[in-house]
């Protein structure tokens, strides 16, 4: 394991620096999205993933903004376990009836001021699964939404393009 | 199994490639009976269609599949949940979307209703009005000095599907695991009823995310079963190759995962590495990272791009350079295996009564692998085997996925030498029928069956996923194990919650 360990060391990070254009502007997005976020909270932002309903594509997604190659926490940006900790909640799914409740409870015990940022598809109008009896709606049925991030799922670079965007429009 | 079936029922037509048998109400409830004495007969599925139900079952002493019928015009039929466990949860589904009722279920509560939609018994011919003040969901009643309860979910701290879990504990051990799912059931069967079949394969690739394309096969499997499409032969191998890299990325992610639930972020930062650079070939390759909608009835969405050969390759050969020493550092970390060695056991004998596949049956000695029993091309040109463990606990379900890595990452060589040419897709010509197919997930084996009319509607589609017969038996895993170490029993069995609760 120390091998393993020290091989990294020397050889410096796996994050970006890749050959695309994607990947190179990840590091670009991070930084804005921490800059903006120090000016508008005086800190960095914390958000509360909830699922409310997906087909579990999008948890994927955002899992892997926590990677090694997109980690998101050495900007300071962390995903935090309680909606109390929470400055954005990041919602996925078309929002299930069984959900709707659970989703709003968990808004409401966000403090202000929130955003909540909703994630795919689904979480839009409801994707494919619009026009079931077992769907609320997307995300806005149930709590306002500031933004939303196309994609089935989206990938992680749309995700933090997204946080960009939402954090550098805010008041 | 075929041939005692044969006698008490009446074979169907046009349902392939597994034989259906109307069954009578007196030969369906002498099968239960039977069923009672036949452990190598196990449950593969079990679904209700209009006035009928339907079950699928598997001799697993000589391979073969069959689906037996019985029509219920009175809206019941005779339970098969108290001798096959894994089809109590069935059971109240089908109570619960069709209102036909299981006899004597052992556990007749509801289930994927929470009373929470606009109607009920959705899936029924003429859906009633949802009642005005629904009751509380009873718990199971618990006991005894000494004991409280911890109620957590459905939203749970992590970035995790929601479902409810209610401990019982006394101290700090876990007395019982009630498990409350169903809180992403999204009507995916019903939306399917009545689309076309591209409409409903879509569906079908967002059962469960993480298995997209194991659940696109097994889909296009019952659609081509149904209708007897011939699917190229380039198409197939593609859609074996998208399969081991699906299976290869998730298995890499769980293994990071559950070490990180034993608190070694070590592991989950160097195996999220090596899984973020399959999804990324997965990416050049198909165009999609989790290669959801490539697998369509009739073929594959589209061909590998020249340079896929090459890139997927050197993907395999820095996995297999990077992997073996993750491995040797998994096995010799003793704060490591603390945490995972005796925790969470399932007993063997359990496993097969609920006829639970992939690695929580394979940790518990029960080696069934769809890929070979019985088995669907081109996996009988390639040479793998599949790991079975018997201690059942944490451990042996990480060593079925390490095994399963390696495996894959050599049947993705295999693949690639050995692709065919030719077309990757044919178009489909709908011809009414009913088909079924069993695909091995990254999961476990998912069993899709489908019914097709004429003009290419499906009207009936229920995809099994494996998650079925293995959630139950987490509830089993956790019992006398510390409530700490939930988290990590839960990660090492990683059920799909959408996969379920459908
Ligand atoms: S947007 Fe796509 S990936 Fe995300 S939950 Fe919906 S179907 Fe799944």
């Amino acid at each position: 394991m120390l091998k393993t360990i020290a091989r990294n060391l020397l050889r410096g990070p796996a994050t970006m620096k890749g050959p695309e254009a994607a990947e190179a502007g990840v590091e670009e997005l991070a930084s804005r999205l921490d800059r903006a976020a120090r000016i508008r909270l005086g800190r960095s932002l914390s958000i509360r993933q909830v699922d409310a309903g997906s087909c579990n594509g999008c948890e994927l997604e955002i899992h892997a903004l926590n990677n090694v190659v997109y980690d998101l926490e050495r900007f300071g940006l962390r995903f935090v376990a309680s909606p109390r900790h929470a400055d954005v909640l990041m919602v996925t799914g078309p929002v299930t009836a069984n959900m709707r409740d659970a989703l709003f409870r968990t808004w409401d015990a966000t403090p202000d001021p929130k955003w909540v940022v909703a994630v795919g598809g689904c979480a839009l109008d409801g994707g494919l699964f619009k026009g079931s009896y077992g769907i609320a709606g997307g995300v806005g049925a149930v709590v306002p939404v500031d933004l939303h991030i196309a994609g089935c799922p989206p990938r992680p670079i749309d995700l933090l393009a997204g946080l960009v965007a939402l954090v550098e429009a805010a008041k | 199994m075929l041939d005692y079936l044969a006698s008490v029922g009446m074979r169907a037509e046009n349902h392939r490639p597994y034989p259906r048998f109307d069954l009578s109400r007196e030969a369906w409830a002498e099968l239960t009976t039977t069923l009672a004495a036949k452990d190598e007969w196990s449950l593969l599925g079990l679904w209700a269609d209009t006035g009928i139900v339907h079950m699928a079952l598997r001799d697993e002493a000589a391979m073969t599949v069959a689906v037996v019928s019985l029509s219920c015009p009175e809206g019941r039929f005779p339970s098969v949940g108290g001798v096959r466990p894994g089809a109590i949860r069935l059971e109240r589904t089908i109570q619960d979307l069709f209102g036909i009722c299981a006899e004597s279920l052992v556990d007749p509560r509801p289930w994927l209703d929470h009373d929470s939609w606009p109607i009920r018994l959705p899936l029924s011919a003429d859906p009633p009005d949802p009642l005005g003040q629904p009751e509380p969901y009873p718990f199971l009643p618990v006991e005894g000095p000494g004991l409280h309860q911890i109620p957590v979910g459905p939203v749970h701290a992590g970035i995790i599907e929601p479902g409810h879990f209610r401990f019982t504990c006394n101290g700090e051990t876990v007395v019982r695991l009630e498990q409350r799912l169903g809180y992403v059931h999204k009507g995916t069967e019903w939306l399917m009823a009545g689309r076309s079949i591209a409409e409903a394969g879509k569906l079908a690739a967002r059962v469960s995310g993480d298995s997209t394309v194991a659940h696109s096969w097994a889909f296009a499997g019952a659609v081509e079963a149904a209708i007897g499409t011939p699917v190229p032969t380039r198409a197939v191998w593609l859609r074996a190759l998208m399969a081991e890299l699906e299976r290869l990325a998730n298995h890499l992610g769980d293994i990071g995962a559950i070490c990180n639930d034993a608190s070694f972020a070590f592991m989950l930062a160097e195996c999220g590495l090596l899984r973020e650079k399959v999804l990324r070939v997965a990416d050049a390759c198909f165009g999609h990272r989790l290669m959801m909608d490539r697998i369509v009835p009739g073929g594959v969405a589209m061909d590998l791009p020249a340079d896929g050969r090459d890139a997927i390759l050197d993907m395999v050969r820095e996995i297999a350079v990077a992997f073996p020493p993750l491995v040797r550092i998994y096995d010799e970390k003793a704060s490591l295996q603390d945490r995972t060695v005796g925790t969470g056991r399932v007993d063997g004998g359990l496993v097969h009564r609920f006829g639970a596949g992939g690695h929580v049956g394979r940790a518990s000695g029960r080696g069934l692998d769809a890929r070979l029993g019985p088995g669907y091309a081109p996996y009988d040109e390639l040479d793998f085997s599949v790991p079975v463990f018997t201690e059942g606990d944490v451990n042996a379900r990480v060593w079925v996925r390490i095994r399963e890595v390696e495996a894959s990452l050599s049947l993705v060589q295999q693949i690639l030498d050995k692709l065919p040419d030719g077309p990757v897709h044919v178009p489909v010509v709908p011809v009414a029928g009913q088909g079924m197919a069993l695909v091995e997930s990254f999961r476990g084996e998912i069993m899709t069956w489908v019914a097709v009319r004429d003009d290419g509607i499906v009207t009936r589609c229920h995809p099994r996923d494996p998650s079925w017969f293995q959630w139950p038996l987490l509830e089993a895993a956790i019992e006398g194990n510390i409530v700490a170490d939930f988290p990590l029993c839960n990660k090492s069995f990683n059920c799909s919650y959408s996969g379920h609760d459908l």
